[in-house]
């Protein structure tokens, strides 16, 4: 094993190359505004540039899971770089108010929506909407047999035929809603009853795709994961179909997405702004066509073609504020070892 | 006759100041305390956080029925999946190193592939061939699959470099060629073997993201569940504290198992190289055999991207910020590999030639951070880079600390496997002819454990490639990597769109292993022919 340079030295001096590179890329400074954005990536995307144009602030955007940037803003805490927080459910904001990293919403910015889809304590403001509906596989389903409400899902003849998410954070506020609406027993008892009857899926997107196989015949989702499957899959791959229950059942529930500003944002003017921006006409419009299906909040902005109105569907009347951070959810799903 | 290394040292004057048994080399010694203050970084958080934590709320999460479940669950998996990993990893490498395989060089790259392949894809590949597929079996299966290439790649490094003189002495002494295998060539290369063993059973505890696929719950969800659900850090690292206990145990009865960890040999003349065995009438079914696992392994995964790229709607040409994802993506990896290579030298260096207890215990800590999952580790670079290095948060150079300091396992195994088989002896001659220790360790040494800092390379590479947790949480804002975008197009429902970036993902990873394995056909040339 003669050899002048042993081979492995080159490409160590190279990698030495990039990682002083990448140490100069470390210099901050760049964009005014910086928004952390558990939503949709490609609909964030589409509000963002549409804010740019239209207020000349530069935005840079940081996608991930939202709990993930929940936790990561937690640990953050003062320092955090991020500027506003935009979220597709609403406990992650409870928890990040709890702990007060969240700023007062400016009062123009709430009043453009219902009172009742904003944070109670004016933390952070509603900006779209899901509705929780049942996915259900039509060739396993006749249209009688479906339920009128969510809790019939625990009754033994859906035994075998259903699909949750438990772990889901669009679960937890079907839970809730079931809690404060029927109590803590009732739940417990349909929880129980869901558990023997379904099969446990990691999040909804498994469980849409897995009624659209033809693997369960029916599973709660919010209806939003429905069509944005068939937007991908076509008429042709779509082999499932979506069923509201009736008016005011905790089934029919609004899911609210929003959107703080944060505590220790040093460019709160800008970051106003920019939640002003998302109830506007113009961001709320954006909302709608943006393919992600979900129901925009100001009120006179209709939602994608395809959708039945809101106002059709006469949802539970149940606010965030009244679902809350979801404890009560997690702590039944503890206790029946879901989680 | 060659024989293994005695344990007691050879104690010539010479022998004993430079290789220095009290004083350490100075350079290893700052690597090393590198490493174990990379490593103690996320640990140090754990502690600090479960610290805030009351005995009332540990208990209330860790005494329920769920727990042992989980824990019972997480212990049933580990040990399948270790041994039929062991199985399949020393196999594999014997047929590519050991035997007249037709199309070897192809072998020897297909079998690293399946580490580059992010867990959801293989996971949704399997799940969409057979939808039934769920729990305990499905996970044993498909983690086996994907972490195999951990005790291959250590293996094959060290059966290149064993000395085939000692199995040649056992065949003539009237053991089988079974016997010999069992009881001569596997006890050379059982370091390499123990320490891939350890990398998938560590790596097991952690493990997330691939089980929720087929709803097979391990103790890693009620951490997750703490995180995702209740926002509560503290909760979350109490919990983590229990997989810390259990890789404590796991890493102290490793150390029982591999023993010294060295298998070099101290007799005199030039090693022998083994002779590639024909394979004669068994070439058929291990062909058979390799193919099936490549199949089982790549082809499912690969399969169902291609169905993707051509069966859904969102399908499009990748727009150029593919090109920009490849380089980050490339960057990012090959900067961590180097970083973690680096510090895992001087770790395992200390371990084997200057072993205390201290030494020692720096290479036990670095294995930790394969046992605890991504997300801790990144939320402990998260609090400590807000607090005490601000300029650095979420910059390139934090990101490649970070895939440094989850991956040191990995290279650690990488370079114990050809270290092991490194003599000092060499390394003293040397210094007995007059050359100085920088001259000996470039000379001699990097020579001899070159394919070991290869592996370390290429495994280090590959995982950074497809790690997603951590770049989340630190890359730059605004930058993505290949990984990133594939999650972002998935979480959409976009699979024709994300297809070709995990089909990126394979490519890119495909890269090392093909250098690694070229690297290693050079050494092969010297092999007398059979």
């Amino acid at each position: 094993m003669s050899r002048g340079k042993p081979p492995i030295l080159s490409p160590l001096l190279v990698c030495a190359g990039l990682l002083l590179s990448a140490c100069g890329g470390a210099a901050r400074g760049g964009p005014a505004l910086t928004v952390y954005s558990g939503q949709h990536e490609q609909t964030t995307a589409l509000l963002v540039a549409a804010f740019e144009k239209q207020s000349g602030i530069a935005v840079s955007v940081r996608s991930g899971d939202e709990a993930t940037l929940g936790n990561q803003i937690l640990q953050e805490g003062e320092s955090s770089p991020a500027d506003v927080f935009y979220t597709e459910n609403t406990p992650v904001l409870e928890a990040l108010a709890k702990r007060g990293l969240l700023a007062e919403v400016s009062a123009s910015t709430l009043a453009s929506v219902r009172r009742s889809d904003s944070s109670a304590q004016r933390d952070w403001v509603g900006v779209s909407a899901r509705v929780s509906a049942l996915v259900y596989d039509p060739s396993q389903l006749a249209s009688t047999q479906l339920p009128a409400s969510i809790l019939e899902l625990a009754e033994p003849r859906w035994k075998g035929k259903l699909g949750f998410a438990p772990s889901e954070t669009d679960f937890q506020p079907l839970l809730s809603a079931i809690v404060k609406l029927d109590g803590t027993a009732t739940a417990e008892r349909w929880l129980r009853g869901l558990q023997s009857n379904g099969r446990i899926y990691p999040d909804n997107e498994a469980v849409v795709n897995q009624v659209n196989n033809g693997e369960s015949a029916a599973g709660p989702i919010n209806s939003y994961y429905w069509y944005r499957l068939r937007d991908e899959t076509g008429s042709r791959g779509t082999h499932s179909a979506l069923h509201y229950y009736a008016p005011g059942d905790p089934g029919d529930l609004v899911d609210v997405s929003g959107a703080a500003v944060l505590r220790a944002s040093s460019h709160k003017a800008a970051a106003q702004a920019f939640l002003a921006f998302l109830i506007s006409r113009t961001g709320q419009e954006t909302i709608a066509h943006s393919h992600s299906y979900e129901y925009p909040l100001r009120p006179g902005v209709s939602p994608a073609a395809g959708l039945p109105a809101l106002s059709a569907l006469r949802p539970a009347a149940l606010t965030p504020a009244q679902l809350g951070d979801g404890g009560a959810a997690l702590a039944l799903e503890q206790k029946l070892g879901l989680l | 006759m060659s024989t293994f290394a005695p344990a007691q040292p050879v104690t010539s004057r010479l022998t004993r100041t430079w290789s220095g048994r009290r004083r350490w080399p100075l350079v290893s010694a700052v690597g090393a305390t590198v490493a174990a203050a990379l490593v103690l970084l996320p640990l140090a958080f754990l502690v600090i956080q479960a610290q805030q934590s009351g005995w009332g709320e540990v208990e209330r999460l860790l005494l329920r029925h769920t727990v042992v479940v989980l824990l019972w669950n997480t212990v049933r998996l580990t040990l399948a999946c270790t041994v039929l990993c062991a199985v399949l990893g020393v196999g594999a490498a014997w047929c590519v190193e050991r035997t007249a395989l037709p199309l070897r060089r192809l072998w020897a790259v297909a079998l690293v592939l399946p580490l580059g392949i992010p867990d959801f894809v293989v996971g949704f590949g399997w799940v969409s061939l057979e939808p039934g597929l769920h729990g305990y079996l499905a996970a044993v299966m498909i983690m086996t699959l994907s972490l195999y290439p951990l005790v291959y790649l250590p293996t094959r490094i060290a059966l290149a470099s064993v000395d085939a003189g000692l199995e040649e002495a056992a065949r003539s002494l009237g053991l089988s060629s079974w016997q010999t295998f069992w009881r001569v060539t596997l006890r050379q290369v059982r370091p390499a073997v123990v320490g891939g063993c350890l990398l998938v059973t560590l790596g097991l505890l952690a493990e997330y993201g691939a089980f929720e696929i087929v709803q097979y719950q391990t103790f890693t969800v009620a951490i997750f569940t703490e995180f995702k659900l209740g926002f509560d850090a503290v909760g979350a690292c109490a919990l983590s504290l229990v997989l810390v206990l259990v890789s404590a145990a796991v890493l102290g009865g490793e150390r029982a198992l591999a023993g010294r960890g060295r298998a070099w040999r101290s007799g005199s003349g030039v090693r022998r190289i083994a002779p590639r065995v024909s394979l004669g009438g068994w070439a058929a079914p291990v062909l058979a055999g390799l193919t099936a696992l490549s199949g089982l392994a790549l082809g499912v995964p690969i399969g169902s991207l291609v169905y993707w790229m051509l069966r859904g709607s969102s399908s499009t040409l990748p727009s150029s910020s593919i090109l920009a994802a490849v380089g980050h993506t490339a960057e990012f990896s090959a900067a961590a590999a180097a970083v973690s290579t680096a510090l895992a030298v001087p770790v395992t260096a200390l371990a084997m030639r200057h072993r205390n207890r201290v030494t020692l215990l720096i290479e036990r800590l670095a294995y930790l951070p394969m046992a605890l999952p991504g997300l801790v580790i990144a939320l402990g670079l998260v609090s400590f880079s807000v607090r005490y290095a601000l300029a650095l948060y979420q910059s390139s150079l934090e990101l490649i600390v970070a895939y440094s300091i989850l991956f040191l396992p990995l290279a650690v195994v990488g370079v114990r496997s050809a270290m092991g088989q490194a003599s000092p002896r060499l390394e003293e001659v040397g210094r007995s002819l007059g050359c100085r220790p920088a001259a000996v360790w470039r000379r001699v040494t990097l020579p001899l454990i070159a394919p070991g800092l290869g592996a370390a390379f290429a495994l280090v590479f590959i995982s950074s490639a497809t790690e997603l947790t951590a770049t989340l949480l630190l890359r730059p804002t605004g930058v993505n990597t290949l990984a990133t975008q594939f999650w972002s197009y998935t979480t959409d429902f976009s699979y024709g769109a994300a297809a070709p970036y995990a089909a990126l993902m394979v490519a890119i990873s495909a890269v090392p292993a093909y250098l690694l394995s070229r690297r290693m056909s050079t050494l092969a040339r010297m092999r007398p022919e059979t």
